[in-house]
């Protein structure tokens, strides 16, 4: 049972979070089965992996992909399969996750009772063929993988990346194939030789394996802004996620228009190649002079956007010169006041995966336990348990999971991965001498005075003038 | 929800597959990877501030090579580790942890718990010299890593982020 006294934000149907959702399974499974052929590999398929094959192709009859992925995986299982089935059987495979995304998307608008997400948006335009070289070396470096499989990975096949990786990195059209295929190749070289590995991340390296190939295709990576917004954006947090040569943060807002129109939900984003040694603080000194809503997001203010571009999903293009800083606008206000009323933004078909659900949310009068075993922490929330998933929270902030832990309202954003919701906190409130106090995870953003966060920002610094320094000496040699 | 035979780890889409690397002063070693069979990186000479040495240590064999970027070998590497792989193998540990530097090496555990550690199984092993002709190879690494502090920002959304979540709280 959940009251219905508590205040908007904090009113949540958190058991429609951990009852089961029908067809996930059955979905999964199919998932599950095709991911296990690509770990012994595709060159010589053995009879369980050809049933995995032929599961995905029965999972996916009665859709219009159903006669080039049955074709696919008939061939693919009698060791016959080539870069047109290879590509027919990851759209399958994304296809179907397409579809646990929508069912588990569709489970979140019901628990947390907000305006669900407008119609579909439209697929990527087919566009000419951008470096149609270069992603065909991709792709023929994703199939060569595939008949491989994880168990037969080794240093030469894996390095075959690099040199694609290299070309493509300094092509902003390039730019997300690029990001992936070198965080992929990264992890596989780590893992090698794959004869010898002891747990293979399974379904994890099947969805970066699918999605690269879908990439590799014209038009594919390409979410074009489709207008201009003008009003005013009230933070909530900042997302980063980062792998040894890439960093991305995500700014996550309610969007008020200053035509009066419906507010909305949007991300504001900022990423940037980095050498592996630049880590923790560094990470937002390589992005902070590139997006001054960072520091916004600091000080907890809004800010005033003209004719800011935006994509069909909700993805503000940031352009510094179309923002002024606004007025403070405290981060849980927003979510208490403005985020019920905040419509998502429609998902693209490439996008409609499980681990792209990220939906701020505000929990409220939850217990605190740890989690067995891990030494986690899960919020017990209306008699349901809610695993944290703290690990998101970066280094480089004051939120810890001891604040985390004792604290009285929580803004996160709500994820689902290895089959399960989980709550990503952004922010904490704690009630101190009486007086809530909240906690930022992004607090270090724009730049801090915190006696730790000064240290970390000058080690980041001397790090990076090191790099800066070798690279002019030995660079332009 | 969806569970079956597989772990956590099988069944997850984003989890962590290498840890981020741990901060470290980056004057005396900028560069280090466990890449290639070797732990191999750049040393900064300690003379000259244009020259640097590249160095590296072969997982199992031990094998080391020491030699400047201009290809003359390191006049102390002969007949064991010269300081520049000492270095090396203390900035690796620092940066990967003892037990990863370790595992990759194939050092015995037990012997793993520091860098002084790690390092005396190894030369206690007495290995040979190793092949110096990896130098030009792992120098190139080192400057295509470099070259990544060259390329521009952006802010277009990079949806594949989404797999790469960072590990902060965690790790720290």
């Amino acid at each position: 049972m959940v009251p219905d006294d508590r205040g908007g934000g904090g009113l949540m149907r958190a058991d429609l979070l951990v009852d089961a959702v029908d067809g996930l399974d059955e979905a999964l499974a199919a998932v599950d089965g095709f991911d296990a052929a690509l770990v012994g590999g595709l060159l010589r398929p053995q009879p369980g992996q050809a049933g995995g094959l032929a599961g995905l192709a029965d999972a996916v009859a009665g859709t219009p992909l159903a006669s080039r992925v049955a074709e696919a995986a008939d061939k693919t299982a009698a060791g016959a399969g080539d870069e047109g089935h290879f590509v027919a059987l990851a759209a399958a495979r994304t296809a179907l996750l397409g579809s646990v995304h929508d069912a588990l998307t569709a489970r979140v608008e019901e628990a947390i009772g907000r305006p669900a997400a407008a119609d579909a948006a439209g697929g990527p335009v087919a566009g000419d063929e951008h470096a149609a070289n270069l992603c065909a070396a991709a792709r023929s470096w994703l199939c060569d993988l595939a008949r491989a499989g994880w168990q037969g990975i080794d240093h030469d096949l894996v390095g075959g990346a690099a040199s694609v990786v290299s070309a493509m990195l300094p092509d902003p059209a390039l730019r997300r194939l690029a990001t992936l295929l070198d965080g992929f190749a990264a992890e596989l070289a780590a893992s090698c030789p794959g004869a010898s590995l002891e747990r293979v991340p399974v379904r994890r390296w099947a969805d970066l394996w699918s999605r690269a190939l879908l990439l590799t295709l014209p038009g594919a990576g390409s979410a074009p802004a489709v207008g201009e917004v003008t009003g005013r954006l009230l933070p909530l947090g900042v997302d980063v996620q980062e792998h040894a040569t890439a960093v991305q943060a995500q700014v996550h807002a309610v969007f008020e228009p200053s035509d009066g129109g419906a507010s909305r939900l949007v991300r504001a984003s900022v990423s940037a190649p980095k050498p592996d040694t630049v880590v923790g603080a560094g990470l937002w000194q390589l992005l902070r002079p590139h997006m001054s809503l960072l520091g916004a997001v600091g000080e907890g203010r809004s800010m005033e956007l003209d004719a800011m571009p935006a994509t069909a999903e909700g993805d503000l293009i940031w352009d510094d010169a179309r923002a002024r800083s606004g007025e403070p606008a405290d981060a849980f206000v927003t979510a208490r006041v403005a985020l019920p009323a905040a419509a998502a933004s429609a998902v693209s078909p490439l996008d409609r995966h499980p681990a792209r659900i990220a939906v701020p949310v505000l929990l409220e009068g939850y217990g605190v336990e740890e989690a067995e075993g891990d030494g986690g922490l899960v919020f017990e929330v209306a008699g349901c348990r809610i695993g944290v998933d703290a690990g998101r929270v970066p280094a480089a902030g004051p939120l810890t999971l001891e604040v985390v832990a004792s604290s009285g309202a929580c803004l996160g954003l709500l994820r689902w991965d290895a089959g399960a919701f989980l709550l990503q906190p952004l922010a904490v409130e704690r009630t101190v001498r009486k007086k809530a106090v909240a906690v930022h995870a992004g607090a270090w953003a724009g730049g801090t005075t915190d006696k730790a966060g000064v240290r970390a920002e000058k080690a980041a610094t001397d790090a990076v003038k090191v790099l800066r320094e070798r690279a002019g000496k030995l660079l332009r040699k | 929800m969806g569970d079956g035979a597989l772990s956590v780890r099988e069944k997850s889409s984003t989890a962590r597959v290498v840890p981020s690397a741990r901060p470290r002063k980056l004057a005396k070693v900028p560069f280090v990877e466990l890449a290639d069979g070797r732990l191999q990186g750049v040393v900064s000479s300690g003379s000259d501030i244009g020259r640097v040495y590249v160095s590296s240590v072969a997982a199992g064999s031990y094998a080391y090579a020491c030699s400047t970027n201009n290809n003359r070998p390191c006049g102390g590497a002969r007949g064991s580790f010269c300081n520049h792989i000492r270095a090396l193998v203390g900035e690796a540990v620092l940066q990967y942890g003892a037990e990863r530097v370790g595992r990759y090496l194939k050092v015995d555990a037990e012997g793993a718990a520091d860098a002084h550690a790690l390092t005396s199984v190894m030369t206690g092993s007495r290995p040979g010299p190793g092949d110096g002709s990896a130098a030009a190879q792992v120098f190139s690494r080192f400057l295509r890593h470099l070259a990544y502090l060259e390329l521009p920002a952006s802010t277009g959304p990079l949806p594949e982020m989404q797999w790469f979540p960072t590990t902060g709280a965690v790790a720290a």
